[in-house]
């Protein structure tokens, strides 16, 4: 693996080496390097692209990474990835992708995750989609992630997914049903730059009783970029659940924000919460009244709202 | 320490705040009052450099600051604490102390800090500066924020306002700490009694001029005596009644 590989997983994955537990790292469309253990496998798929990962039911303090990294200009590499998760684990699930382009063609990864999150199980899935590319390249870089999934009665889903950087054009899709007791909590962070366009669209069916959704979405449009973004709660039974979308907006980026709620019960409590809008310049004077200038206050600003 | 040449500050619609205010600002707890209107914050925010004075200069230590920014005033020792906290999504409690602090401060540091304004710092470090907080601890930490970056000169502006009378009374013993200590200067608005009895100078701000600027001992009589602000129109009615 060269210098550029490892830069990349260091960015989407934290890692300066391999890491401890299971893990199958990616690297332009075949897997380069892959370790189980006792209770996690990872298979490779015999009729498509991607991997299972089967992790076994009370599976406790273990974890997984699965980063995929993209350094061939003009290769599109498609995944398949499900993962199952047995009764009452409790896992994180590190994934991300990193492109580096480096010719005129365009670069892309389309990964397709699904969750099939046992009952009591617990995850947390953390996600990070990275671009970078030679001074020259004029290649794009795309990404269009699809996460679907599936919670079993009172399993656990946090996710933290993030694309702050580098990414040209994304379509990111994220759908989930709950059963009974189902708790999914979601924090995406997205920045946009340039020419970028981002599409995120969230929607989760609340099907079971006592079940909750939590979808925090903040955003940072730069530039001329283009973001859309599309929430929506279905509440089909007693069951609570509630999507954020901040964005601050600069340049001449432009910000679509539409969150949507459908109740089928009058047992379902649905809040909806969208605001976009410049940095408000007394959280600027503030910081810099504390010493900052205008750039590093607004720097600031943006790194802890995107944190 | 800091001295105020024929300061104005006209509005864009052409109201005066500050009419003509000429101040030399040396002692080492001063407290700007006067009633509401009277161009108090306007004041403090001209000295910050959040506003541009219309006309006038504003010497800091010998330099003249009338041109220098927010930032460049707050690196020479001026430091601010807003009557209204500002929030922020995102950033911890920790966050803005240690910006503040200019370093990343430890949570000794912290508690210290946090301690004197009847914070405990476990409690509140990791959060963040947002509308989770109550608007009376919002207005301790940006009391706490001015203590951290220890400056020659600190700006209050109403520390009283939007804290409870029962921990406003604890935060008295602060600012009377800081008097005591002698670092740095400070300049406070407030309308607090007990904050007026500490300071070594008042100044009586009204109608955008400097009604009295003098000892506590020549101001405060003649101040208290007099209903601040009080209305013409009403009063007169009043006695009419």
């Amino acid at each position: 693996m060269g210098t550029i590989e490892q830069n990349i997983l260091k960015e989407v994955a934290g890692l300066d080496a391999l890491p401890v537990g299971a893990y199958n790292i990616r690297t332009n469309g075949a897997s380069s390097a892959r370790n189980t253990t006792a209770n996690i496998d990872i298979v490779t798929k015999e009729d498509k692209p991607g991997i299972n990962i089967i992790i076994k039911p009370g599976t406790t303090n273990e974890s997984v990474h699965i980063p995929v990294v993209v350094s061939e200009a003009g290769l599109k590499d498609m995944v398949y990835n499900d993962f199952y998760i047995g009764e009452n684990a409790d896992v994180t699930i590190i994934a991300g992708c990193g492109i580096h382009s480096c010719g005129d063609a365009d670069s892309g990864h389309d990964g397709i995750h699904t969750f099939y999150v046992a009952k009591g199980a617990k995850v947390r899935y953390v996600e990070k989609h990275y671009g970078e590319g030679d001074a020259d390249a004029t290649g794009k870089r795309l990404m269009n992630p699809t996460t679907v999934v599936h919670l079993g009665e009172n399993a656990q889903m946090t996710m933290e997914t993030s694309q702050i950087s580098g990414i040209d054009d994304t379509l990111r899709i994220t759908e989930a049903d709950l059963a009974d007791g189902a708790k999914l909590e979601i924090h995406d962070s997205i920045m946009t730059t340039g020419e970028q366009n981002a599409d995120a669209q969230f929607t989760a069916d609340l099907n079971g009783e006592d079940c909750s959704c939590n979808i925090v979405s903040r955003t940072v449009a730069k530039g001329n970029s283009r973001q859309h973004y599309t929430s929506t709660l279905n509440g089909n039974n007693r069951c609570a659940g509630h999507t954020e979308c901040d964005s601050i907006l600069m340049d001449n980026a432009y910000v679509l924000a539409t969150p949507q709620l459908s109740a089928a019960t009058t047992e379902a409590s649905l809040i909806h919460e969208a605001a976009i809008g410049k940095i408000a310049g007394e959280q600027l004077i503030k910081l810099m009244t504390l010493g900052l200038t205008e750039e590093e206050a607004e720097e600031q600003i943006i790194s802890g709202f995107l944190k | 320490m800091l001295e105020l040449q024929d300061i104005c500050y006209e509005t864009e619609n052409g109201k005066l705040i500050l009419d003509h205010i000429n101040a030399k600002i040396e002692d080492h707890f001063v407290v700007i009052t006067g009633p509401n209107g009277s161009g108090k914050s306007t004041l403090a925010k001209v000295i910050a450099g959040i506003l541009q004075p219309s006309q006038g200069r504003i010497l800091f230590q010998g330099e003249d600051i009338t041109d220098w920014s927010i930032t460049e005033r707050a690196n020479h020792g001026i430091s601010y604490a807003f009557q209204q906290p500002v929030r922020f999504k995102g950033l911890t409690v920790r966050d803005l102390m240690s910006l503040a602090a200019g370093k990343d401060a430890s949570l000794n540091e912290l508690c210290e800090l946090l301690s004197e304004v009847g914070l405990c710092a476990k409690d509140y470090i990791q959060r963040d500066l947002d509308g989770s907080l109550s608007g009376g601890e919002l207005k301790r930490i940006e009391i706490a924020m001015a203590f951290a970056r220890n400056s020659a000169l600190t700006l209050f502006d109403e520390p009283e306002a939007g804290i409870d009378l029962w921990s406003f009374q604890k935060l008295i013993h602060v600012f009377e700490k800081m008097v005591a200590t002698n670092d740095g200067n400070i300049l406070i608005i407030s309308h607090q009694e007990r904050i007026l009895e500490i300071a070594d100078k008042i100044l009586y701000l009204k109608d955008g001029q400097v009604a009295k600027f003098d000892t506590r001992d020549q101001v405060l009589p003649e101040i208290m005596g007099v209903p601040a602000g009080a209305c013409r129109v009403l009063t007169e009615k009043m006695k009419e009644d």
